[in-house]
């Protein structure tokens, strides 16, 4: 068992992105961000492998398109500020160094799965990351690969209202049975 | 078996185990369908206790989240502990001294070995015998003396700070320790020959509960529940933290996944906590308990850390999202026992009900670390 | 207008028998709790009265003045009768037990029958009071009392029919009777009878421990599993009557076995231990309260084994072994 074969494993089956993470530094060696379609391939693959489930879970990235257009923002405002400058200096009209940020609506922010994978033998943690649209959160469910998963997406959806489509059962696990609220959204209000 | 598969499905009816039933210790409940004294489908129905620890490390700083962690899982409150600085420290460079270090090791396996005798008295007690509870207690007992001087609580500890102990030892601690070590390791015979011999406790436990490697690996448990199945899988050897590389200890690993493998794995696991504690006080170095320079005011690196700790159950994860300031933006606790209770209700079907219980104790749930 | 002695000395010994049933029972539980504590290096009861002696009846009290709580849904009849089945079988076989020579309320030609049929009249009160109780736990307790009791009446009833094979009566004074000089002559050694006879006492201990329902074959109890089995909707002295049942049949199945096998009221060495005399009811009360002693040691001592598990004792083991017993006896009876 061996961290770079199943790196290259992965890349073979066209996730996003396979980045060998800095084990001493983070505490997991393959951080792995896929699309949602390719989530039960990327799983299916290490299932072959032999991996277990450690667990899942979800992060909920609210205000992170919001806060990242404001620093490209403030990055187009510092170098307009610079220009003139730069213009005094050089005497000429200086190329365009960015584009302005575009304009419009700002996107949707992000709703991530996080699903992480260890193995009885090899020291390798595997972090696969899975991100869906915040307005219409729903993934595949990988029950039917490792049914230990079911109570872990049973958990998230409680957390965050993630649809784990084709889940065989998926009701509150942890929270009341009549819960309607998601309490790990940023969002959320008691 | 053949009378239970000839069966019709409308002569079961539904028992409601728990959530008070003296056999959960604690507010689980199981829903069981059963057919006679058969269980056809066990469903466990878990947050009763739900405390929402993750959204609480959310809303206070770093260092006001550390009294949680000894309350998720009150019985092995130090591992916890020690899995939570772990990370904190891994995100925010925090070098920890290695008397600091040394301290924690010795400390997290008493209480190792606290959680595993609270366990044999309690699994005894759920197969109907009374006795050795107290024993187990009696000597529990020895080592919530030695670690409340220490630590300054019994139960739910918070000893460890981030890039150290808030406290030293003395020497009546390790005097008391080493004499703890001693008692026990006198005692150890005198359960095997009361417990593990008897013919009632084999019968009940062997061949009991079977759960295979696979149904393990497909489930995530850890822990002794998969030792007992045959899987060498301890995360003090598999990635080692802390200064567990130093010590030279065993990981015992039975094959036949039943009650008694499981039974047996943690009854060796306390002698080997024990070789862990003796080495750690043997080799103890001099030295300041606390890292100088820790921040007061914590604000890690932004970016993602995961550490794992070997706790009395499983394997304990913490995964910290941090966006640079002073709370977590994320704190995710995976924790053992709620991964080794999933396979339960696969494991007892088509088992009876006395062996369901046996099977459920030898699981060793902490109720409060599975509803987090 | 005179009274016939023979009706005092019956009325005497109803009231003396009833106060023997409840004396014993509760102080068996004071026994157990202390026996219990000292097995477990504690010290038990110790605060009301000297060692705790007034315990059992604080205990008493306080299960008296507890609200008798009949929960809706239960078949109210049997819910209230189940208890008082429980405990009167208990005090009516005392009647006929021998405690000495002389020290019996009603000398029975078929005393061993009747107290065979109460036995199992005691076993009925607990199953009404589980059927009536409408409590899952209780009705799986029934079920478990119910093949757990047919189980086990016929080993012991198998060894019963061969001392009264060896003994040619059911008289029970006459069988202790018989047993008279000596610790040699007792039936638990009468190895000219049969062999087997230790072993038919081992079985008949087992058996007991499984008609009283005690550890480790509480399977019915089982607390860990069913809560308190038949018990679980009982409060208050309701339960406290099952609990003195349960006391009072476990000094009935100590005394048939001290009359059956340990010799009843004779002295185990007549000739060089002058204590009590020869025969005395003091050696009865010995060895019966040492049979119990032994079953509270082995309550606190062995985990419970499993339903299964029991009835795969008695129905492959002791049943077995039971019937060699009888048909060795006979035999041997034929022929010498």
């Amino acid at each position: 068992m061996n961290c770079a074969a199943i790196k290259e494993k992965l890349t073979v089956i066209g996730v996003e992105m396979v980045s060998e993470a800095e084990y001493a530094r983070k505490g997991f060696a393959l951080d792995v961000q896929v699309a949602p379609h390719l989530l039960v391939a990327a799983v299916s693959v290490l299932d072959a492998e032999g991996f277990f489930i450690e667990a899942i879970t979800g992060v909920d990235w609210l205000g992170e398109q919001a806060a990242l257009r404001k620093e490209a923002e403030a990055k187009v405002a510092a170098e307009a500020k610079a220009q003139p400058e730069a213009e005094a200096a050089a005497g000429e009209a200086p190329p365009l160094v960015s584009q302005p940020a575009e304009q419009g609506e700002i996107p949707e922010d992000a709703l991530e799965v996080v699903y992480d994978f260890n193995h009885y033998e090899g020291l390798c943690r595997v972090t696969i990351r899975a991100r869906l649209p915040r307005s219409k959160p729903e993934i595949a469910t990988i029950s039917s690969i490792y049914p230990g998963a079911n109570w872990h997406e049973r958990e998230t959806h409680d957390f965050f209202g993630i649809i784990f489509v084709g889940h065989p059962y998926l009701v509150p696990l942890l929270l009341p049975e009549d819960a309607d609220f998601h309490p790990l959204l940023k969002d959320f209000r008691s | 078996m053949s009378t239970f598969a000839q069966s019709q499905a409308n002569e079961t009816f539904v028992l409601n185990l728990g959530p008070q039933h003296p056999a959960t210790h604690g507010v689980l409940r199981v829903k069981l369908t059963m057919d006679g004294e058969y269980i056809v489908e066990a469903e466990p129905v878990l947050g009763y206790i739900h405390r929402m620890h993750e959204k609480m490390g959310e809303n206070r700083t770093w260092a006001q989240f550390l009294p949680n962690t000894g309350r998720i899982d009150y019985l092995h409150a130090l591992a916890y502990n020690h899995g939570y600085v772990s990370v904190v420290e891994r995100a925010a460079s925090i070098e920890v001294p290695e008397r600091a270090e040394y301290l924690r090791v010795i400390t997290a396996e008493l209480n190792r070995v606290s959680s595993h005798l609270l366990w044999f008295g309690a699994f005894i007690l759920d197969l109907g015998g009374f006795s050795p509870l107290l024993y187990a207690f009696d000597d529990r007992e020895h080592i919530l003396d030695l670690l409340e001087s220490v630590t300054g609580s019994r139960l739910t500890y918070c000893y460890f700070r981030f890039g150290g102990v808030y406290n030293d030892i003395d020497d009546n601690f390790v005097t008391g320790t080493r004499a703890f070590i001693k008692r026990l390791r006198g005692r150890m015979p005198m359960y095997h020959n009361l417990v593990t011999k008897n013919i009632i406790l084999m019968k009940r436990l062997q061949e009991v509960g079977p759960i295979s490697a696979e149904m393990c690996r497909k489930y995530g448990a850890t822990g002794p529940v998969c030792r007992g199945s045959g899987i060498n899988f301890d995360v003090r050897k598999h990635e080692p933290y802390s200064v567990y590389p130093e010590f030279d200890f065993e990981v015992p690993v039975y094959e036949q996944g039943d009650s008694m493998a499981r039974y047996m794995v943690r009854m060796d696991e306390m002698e080997q906590s024990l070789r862990i504690v003796e080495q750690a006080l043997d080799k103890l170095p001099e030295g300041p308990v606390m890292a100088e320079k820790v921040p007061k005011i914590l604000k890690p690196a932004k970016g993602d850390y995961y550490h794992a700790v070997e706790t009395a159950r499983g394997s304990f994860g913490v995964r910290v999202i941090s966006d640079g300031s002073n709370t977590p933006y994320r704190l995710k606790l995976r924790s053992p026992t709620f991964s080794n209770l999933s396979l339960f209700g696969e494991a007892c079907r088509g088992m009876l009900l006395p062996d369901v219980l046996a099977l459920m104790g030898s699981l060793d749930l902490v109720i409060p670390e599975i509803d987090r | 207008m005179t009274l016939d002695p023979e009706i005092i000395r019956l009325l005497a010994f109803l009231v003396g028998v009833i106060a023997f049933a409840s004396f014993n029972a509760a102080y068996l539980v004071w026994l157990e709790r202390k026996e219990a504590a000292h097995i477990q290096r504690r010290i038990g009861p110790k605060e009301v009265g000297p060692f705790g002696l007034l315990q059992p009846l604080v205990d008493g009290i306080k299960l008296m003045t507890k609200q008798l709580i009949v929960p809706a849904g239960v078949d109210p009849v049997l819910f209230k009768i189940a208890p008082i089945l429980v405990m009167v079988p208990a005090i009516m076989s005392f009647v006929t037990i021998p405690f000495s020579e002389t020290l019996v309320a009603r000398n029975l030609d078929l005393g061993l029958l009747v107290i065979s049929a109460f036995a199992s009249v005691n076993f009925l009160g607990l199953l009404l009071g589980a059927w009536g109780s409408r409590n899952k736990y209780a009705v799986i307790s029934a079920g478990r009392a119910f093949s757990q009791n047919v189980a086990y009446e016929i080993p012991m009833l198998v060894i019963v029919v061969t001392l009264v094979m060896v003994s040619g009566t059911m008289n029970l004074t006459e069988i202790v009777g018989l047993q008279m000089g000596g610790f040699w002559h007792w039936n638990i050694l009468n190895l000219a009878a049969s062999p087997l006879m230790p072993v038919a006492f081992l079985i008949f201990f087992v058996c007991m421990l499984a008609e009283t329902n005690r550890a480790p074959f509480d399977m019915s109890e089982a607390e860990s599993e069913l809560v308190a089995g038949a018990f679980t909707e009982y409060s208050g002295m309701g339960f406290g009557v099952f609990f003195m049942g349960e006391y009072a049949n476990i000094v009935i199945g100590a005394c048939v076995a001290t009359i059956l096998f340990l010799g009843g009221w004779h002295s185990p060495f007549p000739d060089t231990i002058p204590f009590f005399g020869a025969s005395s009811v003091i050696w009865f009360l010995l060895k019966m309260y040492f049979i119990i002693f032994t079953v509270i040691w082995i309550r606190w001592t062995f985990p419970r084994t499993t339903f299964y598990g029991l009835l795969n004792l008695s129905w492959k083991i002791l049943i077995p072994i039971s019937f060699v017993n009888l048909i060795l006896t006979s035999a041997m009876l034929k022929v010498f």
